[in-house]
């Protein structure tokens, strides 16, 4: 046997537009991996312990509200507070282009704006894991 | 190895999450071996329930209400949920939780999705071993939620000391069910969605086929259990049912019972499963298929002459008798 | 009179009595109206001849049943399409401002945008907002917030919009309490709330208490509005957000009318006369840029409506029959690449609308992938509109693409398709139990995951995303919402707790959760109440999660 890949794609926040996270999840389990979704409105310390709990090798937040700069680097917060941090977190949204390096520098590993066709996010998660 | 099963008895969290995930990608047979042999001690004291019933009956919504109900009694949980791998891509999408999420945040509460891994029988090839972990960490109850398929889902009875079948009205194949022996399965009996229409008469054909059985069995009566599990209504007592069933179960000696007959069966099935992979290695049967094919296929032997005459051969080398 | 006779006869009479009966009120625009070069436009074109039955079935005539045409006898003739731009952002302040430019840029009414916390009954203050106050509109603790909201602006002369759900009780007994303030009867307010929580369970996500005592609120408005406020538009049943989740344009006006039929059904269930209730039923709806296909779908949607309400809940007043909407155009369709495209989309969009007989509209701005639009995004997204109306020469004659043959075999079809969704939710047993049993969502989940797919392959072309790329530079000016505002937030809000009378507040809200405990009571009157005494958003709603319960996500992956 293999080890599978496990990806937690979370919605931290408030919005509830899952439309993006949803097509993620499922066109990441057609590519292969094990997807966990957890549903809108999940708090970060939700998200690190669900990740947690589920071994997860990789966490995708999607959020389009525009608090990401808030709830995406407290996300990697809570992870590091667990030791957890060998976890990649990635995310993606509404997310001005401005905002990506400070994500970057808070431990946001990658993030994929509107557009980004879902081959991108395979290739990374293939070259991160 | 002592290490990580050192800190799956302390209840640490990761440590927990690796060992299922030791369990099942198989990467390292060894350590997996040495992790349950080490934990095995400290196994048998967690109640196990196995949840099944038809997609849209509700289960996963019914099981956050009997967390919330558990833990009000300061009962920790485990859950382990199962859901299909796709047979295409051997990716899944594990979306159980989401109707348990709120208790994410509780410490004593760990939800593990498990995909089934072209595992058939409702549940996957680590879900025996998981249950043990939750087990030896000292969860008070742990919880498998089945994938919800119907008549195939057998094996979650042969891993828990309770099956709980919810049914709905409605589904349209109440009755094609009840014949199918899928009631077989069930210890309880939950009808949820107990406010729609034709719930009444599910609970009649229930009893009615349960009259049965229990005519068969005659041990004991299998409670039927009326449920609203959205609006949060029958949960109370479905849990002291279920509770005293179990007491029943344990003061009568069943439980016992039932827990040597899993034994039996977990080795058997491990005894198997190596007999299997060592008769493999000795037989070298995966490099020497292909010439047997050829001489079975151009009739120069039949099949069972072979096999015979190559096993023989093999338990005389190793000085079998 | 040969058979060809008849088209010119009823013509004739749709003249002399229905448009007659609306210009003697509120005459057209213009006497005459033409072309760019002088060739005159008739109020409508119709046939010359033909099957002149299956003409009155299908089209009929503009404010005439079956509606397809057009709810109103004049429609652009008489007066434009409301223009209505949705925002807020920031505090109440910042959005007040906003407000007034928009005002003054020619804007015809406000839409309201409340920030996720507000839409969910938060308070600011409440740990779970972290991040989310004042980001996608305004946020709202208090009536003081509402007042400032609207200081300034006359509300017997200005019509609100406002995009609230689960409590839209709430906000909609704060507005009335400003009103009041500002010295205007309730009969005077006319506006707009959106108030519908079906389509929040399966595309939009802002979604409080379980759909029963949800609907039991939005009957409770329906009510009270209907004797206190009888100008208000109590609902807005909104099949944009449907849309946005990826639905076919089938699906949206499906999914949106099965929603429509259930709130029907809850009010004619607590002994409502449907003809006390129907014509305060809006819509609102997405505009995309497959130009006829929207178009096709605004009528369909029309023709539909009117039927249901004839036909299965036997209304008797043509206004309720009348299926009138709001459109946005379609967010989704906005790309981050290249966002100047995005003006051309709008324009097509609006287009769609208007072509489609909408009654208001919202365009997108171009950076609106990007974040919150900018001042002069916003300003050429409303000239786009004030284009379409003044330049376009689209509005001189009504439903101008009716009797092509491809726009009624696409309404047709669009239609069939809807009546069959509609069939098969009816025979789940309503759309509670569509939405409880996930049917819905995944027919919304398969075509988004559909279309995405045609993206990824290339198959379907999005211009600047996926072809026609360029190299570009990230967008410079954005506007960006001061993340020290939810702090300014929570200090306005404790200065409120500390001045207002808190002994009354318990009381009042004792006395909601008493009336919440009992379904016969219309909760509106104790809500109006409780904000008069400046009780929060997030204590009301509170209260409410505590009676009613909060409602858990149903998803099929």
């Amino acid at each position: 046997m293999m080890k599978k890949i496990r990806i937690l794609i979370a919605k931290p926040g408030l919005d509830g537009h899952d439309r993006g996270a949803k097509y993620v999840a499922r066109a990441l389990k057609d590519a292969g991996y094990e997807v966990i979704y957890t549903g809108i409105r999940q708090t970060p310390d939700a998200i690190v312990k669900t990740a947690i709990q589920e071994d997860v090798d990789f966490i995708g937040l999607s959020l389009l509200s525009g608090a990401h700069n808030e709830l995406f680097p407290k996300v990697v917060e809570l992870l590091k507070s667990k030791n957890a941090d060998d976890i990649i977190v990635f995310g993606g949204g509404v997310i001005p282009e401005s905002d990506i390096p400070g994500l970057k520098e808070n431990g946001i590993r990658a993030v994929f704006t509107p557009g980004t066709p879902i081959k991108d996010i395979i290739a990374y998660i293939e070259s991160a894991k | 190895m002592q290490n990580l099963a050192r800190q799956v008895l302390k209840q640490d969290i990761r440590a927990i999450a690796r060992s299922i995930s030791l369990i099942e990608n198989e990467t390292d047979i060894t350590q997996k071996e040495a992790l349950i042999d080490t934990l095995h001690p400290h196994c048998g004291n967690a109640i196990v329930w196995g949840i099944t019933g038809p997609p849209g009956a509700g289960k996963s919504c019914l099981l956050d209400r009997f967390i919330e109900h558990l833990r009000q009694d300061n009962k920790t949980v485990a859950v382990i949920a199962v859901d299909p791998s796709s047979p295409f891509s051997g990716g899944a999408l594990l979306g159980d939780r989401l109707r348990m999420q709120k208790h994410a945040t509780d410490d004593g509460v760990f939800i593990r999705s498990m995909a089934s891994r072209g595992h058939l029988g409702g549940v996957a090839g680590a879900t025996a071993d998981a249950i043990k972990i939750f087990d030896a960490a000292g969860f008070d109850y742990v919880i498998i939620e089945t994938i919800g398929v119907g008549q195939t889902e057998i094996e979650v009875m042969e891993l828990s000391d309770i099956v709980l079948l919810v049914l709905v009205p409605g589904l349209g194949d109440e009755i094609q069910a009840l014949k199918a022996g899928v009631m077989e399965i069930g210890d309880i009996f939950i009808i949820n969605k107990k406010d729609l229409d034709g719930a009444d008469r599910l609970k009649s054909e229930v009893e009615y086929v349960l009259s049965l059985k229990d005519s068969i069995e005659s041990d004991s009566k299998h409670p039927i259990c009326m449920t609203s599990a959205t609006q949060n209504d029958g949960i109370g007592n479905a849990l002291s049912q279920i509770n005293s069933y179990f007491a029943g179960l344990r003061d009568d000696g069943r439980l016992a019972q039932k827990r040597k007959e899993r034994i039996e069966k977990e080795l058997k099935h491990i005894a198997t499963t190596k007999i299997m992979a060592s008769a493999n290695r000795f037989l070298n049967i995966d490099q020497r298929l292909n010439g047997w094919v050829e001489e079975v296929f151009q009739k120069k032997v039949s099949p069972y002459k072979l096999l015979n005459k190559k096993i023989g051969d093999f338990l005389q080398e190793i000085n079998w008798q | 009179m040969s058979k060809d006779e008849h088209f010119q006869k009823r013509r004739k009479d749709w003249e002399d009595t229905t448009v007659k009966k609306t210009t003697d009120r509120f005459p057209e625009r213009k006497t005459e109206f033409a072309t760019s070069s002088w060739i005159p436009a008739d109020r409508i074109d119709i046939p010359e001849s033909g099957d002149f039955d299956n003409y009155s079935d299908k089209l009929g005539f503009p404010g005439e049943y079956p509606y397809t045409r057009g709810v109103q006898p004049t429609m652009y003739r008489g007066r434009f399409w409301t223009m209505r731009q949705y925002a807020g952002f920031g505090t109440a302040e910042e959005s007040n401002e906003r407000y007034k430019f928009l005002l003054e840029q020619g804007q015809t009414g406000l839409s309201i945008a409340f920030d996720l916390p507000t839409q969910i009954g938060y308070d600011s203050d409440d740990p779970i907002a972290e991040g989310e106050v004042g980001k996608v509109g305004v946020a709202i603790d208090t009536i003081e917030d509402m007042e400032i909201l609207f200081d300034g602006i006359p509300l017997d002369k200005v019509s609100t919009s406002m995009t609230i759900n689960a409590p839209a009780a709430v906000l909609l007994a704060m507005y009335v309490a400003v009103a009041e303030k500002q010295g205007v009867s309730r009969d005077k307010l006319t506006g707009t709330i959106q108030n519908d929580i079906l389509k929040e369970y399966m595309a939009r996500g802002t979604y409080i208490f379980p759909p029963k005592p949800s609907l039991r609120l939005i009957t409770n408005i329906f009510e009270y509005c209907s004797a206190e406020v009888p100008k208000w538009n109590t609902i807005s049943i909104s099949g944009y957000h449907i849309r946005e989740a990826g639905s076919t344009a089938v699906q949206e006006i499906a999914f949106t009318l099965a929603n429509g039929i259930e709130y029907v059904k809850a009010a004619l269930k607590v002994g409502m006369d449907i003809d006390s209730f129907a014509d305060r039923l809006s819509f609102f709806f997405n505009a995309h840029n497959d130009l006829l296909e929207e178009v096709a779908k605004f009528r369909a949607a029309r023709r539909i409506w009117a039927k249901v309400m004839k036909e299965k809940f036997n209304a008797q007043k043509p206004t309720s029959m009348m299926l009138r909407f709001h459109t946005q155009t379609g967010g989704s369709t906005l790309t981050a690449q290249q966002p100047d495209n995005n003006i051309v989309r709008v324009a097509i969009q609006t287009l769609a609308a208007v072509l489609g007989g909408t009654q208001s509209l919202h365009t997108n701005s171009r950076d609106e992938a990007l974040g919150l639009p900018t001042e002069d995004s916003v300003r050429i997204a409303l000239r786009t509109q004030q284009i379409v109306a003044h330049e376009s020469g689209v509005t001189n004659s009504i439903d101008p693409l009716a009797g092509s043959y491809t726009i009624e075999k696409l309404t047709d079809t669009i239609e069939a398709q809807a009546w069959h969704y509609l069939n098969k939710i009816e025979d789940i047993g309503g759309m509670v139990r569509a939405i409880e049993n996930g049917y819905v969502q995944k027919e919304i989940q398969d075509a988004a995951y559909r279309y995405q797919q045609e993206v990824e392959s290339g198959e379907r072309v999005v211009v600047g995303v996926n072809k026609f790329t360029i190299k570009e530079n990230p967008p410079s000016d954005i506007l960006k919402v001061d993340p020290k505002l939810r702090d300014l937030q929570i200090n306005k809000l404790s200065e409120i707790k500390k001045l207002r009378n808190n002994e009354n507040v318990t009381q009042k809200l004792n006395e909601l959760r008493l009336a919440a405990q009992d379904p016969d009571i219309n909760l509106m009157p104790t809500i109006v109440a409780a904000v008069k005494e400046y009780a929060t958003l997030g204590e009301i709603c509170n209260i409410l999660r505590e009676v009613f319960g909060e409602y858990q996500e149903s998803i099929v992956l």
